[in-house]
This record gives structure tokens, sequence and C-alpha cells, in this order.
């Protein structure tokens, strides 16, 4: 090649050219091959693949919840509905001036002007279209205020949705338990997918331990979507017709519970400023009548959501609106546990009928000096066991303690339930404690401490020291004492009823292991004792019974809260509010066919036969028909 | 008069000409090429009125654009060569002095300086997309063929002055396409086989250097494409919902305006870089093959008048111009289809949008004038 002409030679570099043409058109066809082979790879090898991927992308499966299942009481009367109710909303992208619109808002007062920064924070992190919650609960009022207002607010308006209501708020709250927004504990536990369009669920209560059967089932539809989640009308793209087909929601069941509103009402206002609880119980079958802890709190509140301050109000309050005090509230039972320990000495015989004891108002353990003194310093004088039932004596049950024995003790009390959970169809409740020898040894590390004493023995036969029951227990107990031995387990669902199919099922009540007592004198003895206790000229608590129109029985029980010391009187007046005895009372009725049996306790309400009877004698007569509505 | 319109009929032995054929000649017009390029405009407008969401607005005014960018061509066709030629130095200088304007005066958009407000707003650097090629012709058209190492380095500094001033805008995609276009020439005017693979090897260090220079998110573009499910919603989105989309159109796609991936907002840029994508996806392997197909034949007459062509400048040229349209093609299907990182190149005359698309047609314009005003002898 000539490299130093300055002369072109045309024809080779026409050539050279060619050459170099046909070199970058093979280099070019390669490259295009490249791409060709990739484009078959995914539109024909990798199809399904990416076919499917790209149905995933546009389809959206969203959740329809279903309709909770409304609650009932024993008369079909309504304890917990769906309502619609108004939240004012706000869509981010039809705004101009979010922040000029939250203040004109609050300006208003439709909105907290504290919630502001959150609600401006939702708006920038959510997308543009989906709406941020601005109010969760508009007042009439409100509605109407905003009605005026709405031209003034593009973007801004209201939305129904259903919202759990109770109608009858406070006073069934710790019976129907409330359903507050979902949290992420409980997606922990329930069913993620069937609450994937469930906004709240039950917290407490029924509405907590019957979640499953008022939820209902979720349904489903298939929505398009585009890439930012928004939805698209159902017809385009003609894709419906490749979709699935939806699936409706399946409404909840309805729940009859066993409670009897008018009990319930009757016994949230008795207990009126009082911290208490009052439970109540058809012996024959365990079904719970009336379960009232208070004081309580608006369940409302909790389904329409609350502010912080309002929560925290509820839970700093020192009377513990929250607490529900009849499956959860563990007492000292005092001397409610009487007729049990009575019943326990027959069977064991550490004493008959007729055998008497000498009250002198307090009692001495043999080799010591220490005074268990009586309720009544002066002394009973002689007692035998109908009486010491009667009057309440507690010398002669320091004494008979002492030969039944703590252990014997125990295992009647237990008999009868208590220091075990009832088993009731409501979640929390607490076990209580009925001590014994075996129970000290686990319960103290301490070697000294694990040795069971005889002094502990004698104040357990007052329902002192370790021993402590829930009302919900108490009242169990009161029905076995009823039924003369015949267990039910207590529980608050009568019946569940298909909302499709109006088809009702009734619960079955269910039966429990018998007292095992079986001697029926031993049970007149104890039972007509406890008839006298209300009905006998010197009854405790005759001020509560002596007048009432039918025949029941009733053992008061007064608890001391913290201990007096030796040589002091316990005046009730000179002693803190929160520092006095609380006060107890078992009774059922009627007599002779026991249709109800209740506990009553009034926290530091001070004498069991003065303040807690009157009250269990209230929902006795209303529950029979005596009351003062029926006449 | 338009300069160099002293053209002769003289060539072949005086085949008869059609009087079809014969106008075309007349008005500078390669038959062929304009069919090519009208039926790729004509699929292009069909997927660009589903790609936008069948708005008439924006598919009239793609329209328009195109009818813009055609009447440049028949103009440019006007131009002789020799004009051509003796106007490329100036060309060149012009726009250089533009691009230093741009980085000194430009307007700021997305964070880079592309664009210039001289009465009419445009990017300098679409001048520089002929100017470079031209140049680079314009400088091998007297000189010995193959070039030597001098005239290659002075080539390789007119090359890669405007191709650093571009990237400093940023705006890299289009700086690395102005160089390939002036080393196409390079290769075409017989670079020699062994230097072009001792560059190949070199440009691995080049690269390395390169990825210094780059700016975070070019960078992040790259490792984006070596592993795009390592970010699904980042950086990685555009690749994986364009591999869906393409991938589930199949074999005969979604029908026209039936693609979800498009319609539904999934696939981003859907009407400008990732056009192909809504055409794989709605139109399927076949119609994605039938684009590439006239790609082919346009790409393919283009060399073709290369080869005929009668001078350095004009075999150079025209090679450029067709090969640079052959790299625009294969950077966009290969970036849309996962092959290549993404850079901002559109799918020529398919893509919604702007000045780009008037070069492209200028530089087809400029292979029509090359295959009409061929002479008898060459220069």
């Amino acid at each position: 090649m000539d490299l130093l002409s300055p002369i072109k030679d045309h024809h080779s570099e026409r050539r050279l050219f060619f050459s170099r043409v046909i070199f970058t058109m093979i280099v070019a066809i390669l490259m295009l091959g490249t791409v060709v082979a990739r484009l078959v790879q995914l539109q024909v090898f990798n199809y399904e693949h990416f076919a499917a991927r790209s149905q995933g992308n546009r389809v959206r499966i969203e959740a329809v919840p279903p309709i909770r299942g409304l609650v009932f009481d024993r008369e079909g009367r309504l304890l917990a509905e769906n309502l619609p109710a108004f939240q004012l909303e706000l869509i981010p992208e039809q705004v101009a001036d979010i922040d000029e619109t939250l203040e004109r808002l609050a300006a208003l007062e439709l909105i907290n002007a504290e919630d502001i920064p959150r609600i401006k924070e939702l708006s920038l992190s959510a997308p543009r279209f989906k709406p941020v919650t601005l109010n969760s609960r508009l007042s009439n009022k409100e509605i109407a205020n905003f009605a005026v207002q709405r031209p003034r607010f593009p973007g801004v308006d209201f939305q129904p949705r259903l919202v759990r209501h109770y109608p009858y708020g406070k006073a069934v709250a710790h019976a129907v338990g409330y359903v507050s927004a979902l949290s992420s504990d409980d997606l922990q536990i329930l069913e993620a997918s069937r609450y994937a369009g469930t906004s709240q669920a039950g917290k407490t209560g029924i509405e907590n331990s019957y979640e499953s059967v008022l939820h209902g089932d979720t349904g489903f539809r298939h929505i398009i979507t585009n890439a930012r989640g928004r939805q698209l009308p159902s017809d385009s793209l003609d894709l419906r017709d490749t979709l699935p087909a939806d699936e409706q929601p399946s409404p909840g069941d309805n729940v009859y519970l066993s409670i009897d509103l008018d009990l319930q009402l009757l016994a949230t206002e008795k207990l009126a400023g009082h911290r208490g609880a009052v439970v109540a119980i058809d012996p024959w079958n365990g079904e719970v009548l009336a379960l009232v802890s208070t004081p309580s709190f608006d369940p409302n509140l909790f389904a329409t959501g609350m502010t912080t301050a309002q929560f925290a109000d509820m839970q700093e309050d020192l009377d513990r609106p929250l607490f529900n005090r009849a499956v959860r509230g563990t007492y000292p039972p005092g001397s409610t546990i009487k007729p049990m320990l009575a019943l326990a000495a027959l069977e064991t015989g550490a004493t008959n009928l007729t055998r008497k004891t000498l009250c002198r108002g307090y009692f001495v353990l043999p080799k010591t000096t220490h005074r268990y003194r009586d309720w009544k310093p002066e002394g009973h004088g002689e007692m035998d066991l109908h009486d010491a039932l009667t009057q309440s004596c507690d010398v002669y049950f320091y004494d008979l303690s002492i030969k039944i024995g703590i252990d014997n003790i125990h295992e009647y009390l237990v008999r009868f339930g208590l220091g075990q959970p009832t088993g009731i169809d409501v979640k929390g409740e607490r076990s209580g404690l009925v001590p014994s020898t075996e129970w000290k040894k686990g319960a103290f590390s301490n070697r000294s401490d694990q040795r069971w004493f005889l002094g502990e023995t004698v104040i357990a036969s007052i329902g002192q020291g370790y021993m402590l029951a829930t009302p919900l227990q108490l009242a169990s107990a009161t029905a076995t004492l009823a039924t003369r031995g015949i267990r039910y387990r207590p529980r608050m669902v009568a019946a569940y009823e298909n909302t499709l199919t109006g088809k009702r099922t009734m619960t079955v009540p269910e039966r429990l292991a018998d007292v095992g007592i079986d001697n029926d004198l031993h049970w007149d003895a104890v039972i007509g004792a406890m008839h006298d206790v209300m009905q006998s000229p010197r009854g405790t608590a005759r001020a509560a019974g002596s007048d009432a129109a039918y025949q029941m029985a009733g053992k008061s029980g007064t608890a001391q809260v913290f201990s007096i010391s030796q040589d002091e009187e316990y005046n009730e007046e000179e002693v803190p509010e929160r520092l006095r005895d609380h006060a107890l009372f078992l009774a059922f009725a009627p007599l002779d066919d026991p249709k109800i049996a209740v506990a009553v306790i009034v926290e530091n309400g001070g004498s069991g036969s003065r303040v807690a009877a009157p009250i269990a004698r209230a929902i006795i007569d209303q529950y029979l028909g005596y009351g003062s509505d029926s006449g | 008069m338009i300069p160099g319109d002293s053209h002769q009929l003289l060539d072949q032995k005086s085949a008869p000409l059609g009087d079809f054929a014969r106008l075309m000649r007349r008005v500078h017009i390669d038959g062929p090429l304009l069919g090519g390029l009208l039926l790729i405009c004509a699929l292009g407008l069909v997927v660009l009125y589903s790609a936008v969401g069948e708005n008439m607005r924006l598919w009239f005014s793609q329209v328009a654009r195109l009818s813009v960018a055609i009447v440049a061509m028949f103009l440019i066709a006007q131009l002789s060569p020799d004009f051509l030629r003796r106007w490329t130095p100036w060309a060149y200088l012009g726009g250089l002095l533009l691009l230093m304007l741009v980085l000194t005066t430009g307007e700021v958009g997305q964070g880079a300086r592309r664009w210039l407000d001289l009465g009419i707003r445009f990017q300098p650097s679409e001048i520089m997309k002929l100017a470079v090629p031209m140049m680079a012709a314009w400088y091998l058209h007297d000189r010995q063929i193959p070039p030597r190492i001098g005239a290659l380095l002075l080539i390789g500094v007119l090359i890669a002055v405007p191709t650093i001033l571009i990237a400093r805008q940023p705006d890299l995609g289009t700086a690395l396409l102005i160089a390939a276009s002036g080393i196409i020439v390079v290769v075409l005017a017989g670079l020699s086989i062994r230097l072009m693979f001792a560059l190949a090897v070199l440009s691995v260090p080049g690269a390395m250097l390169l990825w210094t220079f780059m700016q975070d998110y070019q960078k992040q573009r790259v490792l984006t494409l070596l592993n795009p499910d390592s970010d699904p919603l980042g950086a990685g989105y555009n690749i994986i919902q364009s591999k869906i989309a393409i991938g589930s159109g199949g074999l005969f796609g979604k029908g026209w305006t039936n693609g979800s991936q498009a319609q539904l907002e999934f696939l981003p840029e859907r009407d400008t870089d990732f056009i192909f994508a809504v055409m794989g996806e709605e139109l399927g392997l076949l119609g994605v093959l039938a684009l590439l197909g006239l790609y082919v034949f346009v790409i393919g007459r283009g060399l073709f008048i290369a080869v005929q062509a009668r001078d350095t400048y004009s075999r150079l040229l025209a090679g450029s111009i067709s090969l640079t349209f052959f790299v625009y093609v294969f950077v966009n299907t290969a970036m849309v289809t996962g092959l290549l990182p993404v850079v901002g190149i559109p799918l020529p005359l398919v893509s919604f949008g702007g000045t780009s698309m008037v070069t492209l047609m200028a530089g087809f314009g400029i292979l029509m004038s090359i295959q009409s005003h061929r002479k008898l002898l060459p220069h």
C-alpha cells in the first residue's frame, strides 16, 4: 500500500468503504440479533411468567368486610348494633391548599387544632387520591354546620360508615365489652385474611370472646387498579370478564345473651356512686342474668374513637372504670364462705347440728395469747351451727376451722368452684385463691414462709387472709348452694342466630361435677340458716329480707381491707374511705325453687348486710316480679 | 437559487426512468427511503395513540411535529452535498459555540442545562448530532484513507470536545451517541481492525474512568441493570415493568390500546423512552418485529446510498447517519428489554417528542440529497 502518496486511490477507497459497510452491517445484525433473541426470550419462552405478573399488577383483590352480628339480651333487646355514622374526609389531590383548608376547618371547630400536624402528615404519606379521615364522628350539629359551609371546602366531604353502637352504654359495657380499632397485636392472634377489610375487633367482654361468631366472613371483590392503586371503572379494558367471581361477605351471627337488661340496669342504678360488682346467675343452667361492674365507661367511645386525653382520663381514674370487677376483681370473701364452711364441717364430722360453742367475743388458739376477735365485741354467747350462721358468729367458725383443718376447707371450697376460673365465656377471668398447706409450699420460696400456721386457718374461716374470690365465683357458689350441690358452668350467651337463615341455635348448659354432699339434712340446716339470715328476727340481713313477699336465703360478708391492731376499735367514720371494709352479700330465691342467685360486692362499702344486702334484694325482687316497676 | 443545483442526471447508462421516479429525482426525494420512513412514522403514530392514553391533543401535536420534521427533511434534501461539505466547518464551530453558551447561560431543567432560548428553544446538542459526523467526514474527505495516526488523533479531538461539553450538561446519553456517530465515520474510513481491537481493550480502563465521572443517578442505572430486583420499586421499577409489559404481550400482543401495563400506568414513560414496551405489550412479538424490519429496511437503504455515493464526504456521512440511526434503535430497544442500562434515548420516529425528530429527519434529508445529487464524476 502506498502510504506516502497524497493522491487518493478512489477505487481502493471505495472497496475499503464497501468492506467496512459489510463489516459494520455484520456487527449491527449481531447486535440486533441479541435484541430479537431477547424479545423471543421475554415474549415466547417467559410469556407465562410475565403474563401472570402483569395480571397480578393490575388486579387487586379488595376485601369486603362483613356486617358484624348484633348482640341482644335474653328478651331480644338490642345491646350492640351497627349504626351509620358520618366521618369527615379530605382528598388531598382535590384540595389546593391543605394548610389553609385545615386551618379553616379548625376555626369552624370541625377538627381539633392539635390534630392538624398529624392530618398533614397522613395526607402527605398516602396516595393523593386516598381520603384522609379528619374527624371520625361528626355530631348532627357538626354535620349541619359543615353542610352549609361545604361549597367553601372543595375536596372535603363527609362519608357514611357503620359504627358499632351500644344503646345502653355504661350499663352493659362490662358485660358486652366493646370493639375498637384493630391493632397489629390483634392481627397476630386473629386470622389476618379474615380481617383484611375489617377495621375493628372486639377487645373485651362478649365482643371479644365471641369475636369469631360476631365477625362473619369477609368477602372479596376484584378491582382493577392502575399503578398508583387508584381504582378504575369496572368495565375498563374489558378485563372484568376474565376475572374470577367475587365473593359476597357473610354477616356475623347475632348473639343472644342470657343477660336480663332490666336486672342489668337496676344493678347499675343500685351500684351508682360505688365501686362494686353484681353478678346474678340462674342456678339451674348457669346463665348469667346480670353482670355489672361499676364505675363503668362508655363503650361507644372505643367504637367511634376518642382523644388521647379521654383515654388517659379513663386509665388514670383511681376508680378504674375500665376494670371489670365482676370477673377480674378478687376480694376477700369474708363471712360469705361460712355456709360452705358449715357444710364442710358437717360432712367431715367436725361438728353436728346441735353442738354448741361459747362465743365471748374473741378466740384464742391453745398455748397462745393472740385474740381473734368476733365482729361483735361482747360476744354471741352459746352458739350452734344455725345460730352461728344466722348471726355470723366469727368465734364459732374460728373454733370450727381448727377442727375441719385448712386442707378440708380448701377441698370443699374448691368443690364449690372457688380458687379456680369458672370457665365463663368471657376472657380475662381471675381464679382467686383458696389457700391450703400444699398451696403455701408452692407459693413461697422462703422455707420458713412455706409452713402453714393454725392462725392462718383461723382467719381463713372468715374469708380473710390469703383467700380471694371474684364476684362471679361467689355468684356461682351461691347458685350451687341454691341447687344443693348441682353445678353449671356460668355463661353469658344463650343462643346464636344465623342472620341469613334466621336459624337460632341455643347453647347447651354445661353441667359440672356435683359438690358431692348428699346428706339432705346438712343442706336443710345450712340453707335454713341462710333463710333465717334474711327472714328471722336475729338474722344479720333481716332489714333487707324480712319484708320480702317470697322466701329467700342469703349470707352477708364484711371483708377487712386492712388489719387493725389488737387493741384498736374499728371505727368506720375514722377510717379513710378506701381502707373501709368491703361489703359483700350472697343471696338466692325463692327458697324452695331457686330461680336466681346473686353476689353483690361494694368496695369499701362497710357492712355487707347493711350496704350489699338491699342491692341483692332489689335485684331478686325485680327478677321474681316483685320489683318496683312490676308492682 | 439553491446552491449546488447543477446536478446532472447522467449517472447510470441512461436507464429509463419512470415519470414518477423522474419527478422524485427532481425534488431530491429517495422513494424507498421515504416509503420506509413514512411506514415507521405511521406505525409509530398508531402505537403512540395508545401510549398517550388516546389523548387526541397529544397525538396531534406529535403529528404536527412529524410534519415539521418531514418538511425539514425535504428542505435539507434540496441542499447539495457539496454545499453541505463547504459549510460543515462553520456548522461545527457554530455548534461548539452554542454548546459553550448553553453551559454558561442555558436553561436549567431537571438538574441539567440542555436548552438554549434564542428566539426558539432548542438543544444545541441536536445540531452536533449531525455536525460531528459531518466534521469528521469533512476532515477526511481530501485526506488519505485509511487515515493515519495524526489524522486520527485530530479527529479524536474534534469528536471529544463536543462530547465532553454535552456530557457536562449533563446529558451522557446524547454525548455517547454523538461520539458514536463520529467514531462510525472513522471506522467506515478504514480504521484498522487491529487498532479497533486495541481501543476496545483500552475501553475497559476507559469505562472505569467513565464510572468515576458518572453522576450517582447514572451509576444507579448501571447497577440497576445488573440486578433490577434489588430495588423493585425504585430504580429497578422501570426495567421490571417494561419487561413485564413486553413479556406479557406474547406473540400477538394484548391488542391495540388494551395493554394493561401501559394503559394502567404501570409502565413509566410509556409514550417516550419506553414506547417500545407498549408496542411489545399490545402488538406482541410480531408487531415489534415488523417495526424492527422497517428500521432494518431504512438502515439498509441508507447504507446502500452510502455505498453508491460518489465522494468520500458523502460516503462517510451517509454511512454514519445510517449507522447512528441503528445505534439509536439498538440502544433504545436494548434498554427497554433490559439489555442495557436506562439511558434517556427515545425510540427514533416513534417516541413522543421533540427536537430529536427534526434532527433525525434532517439526517435522512442529507441521505436523500446524497442519493439525488450524484454526479457523473467523482469529486
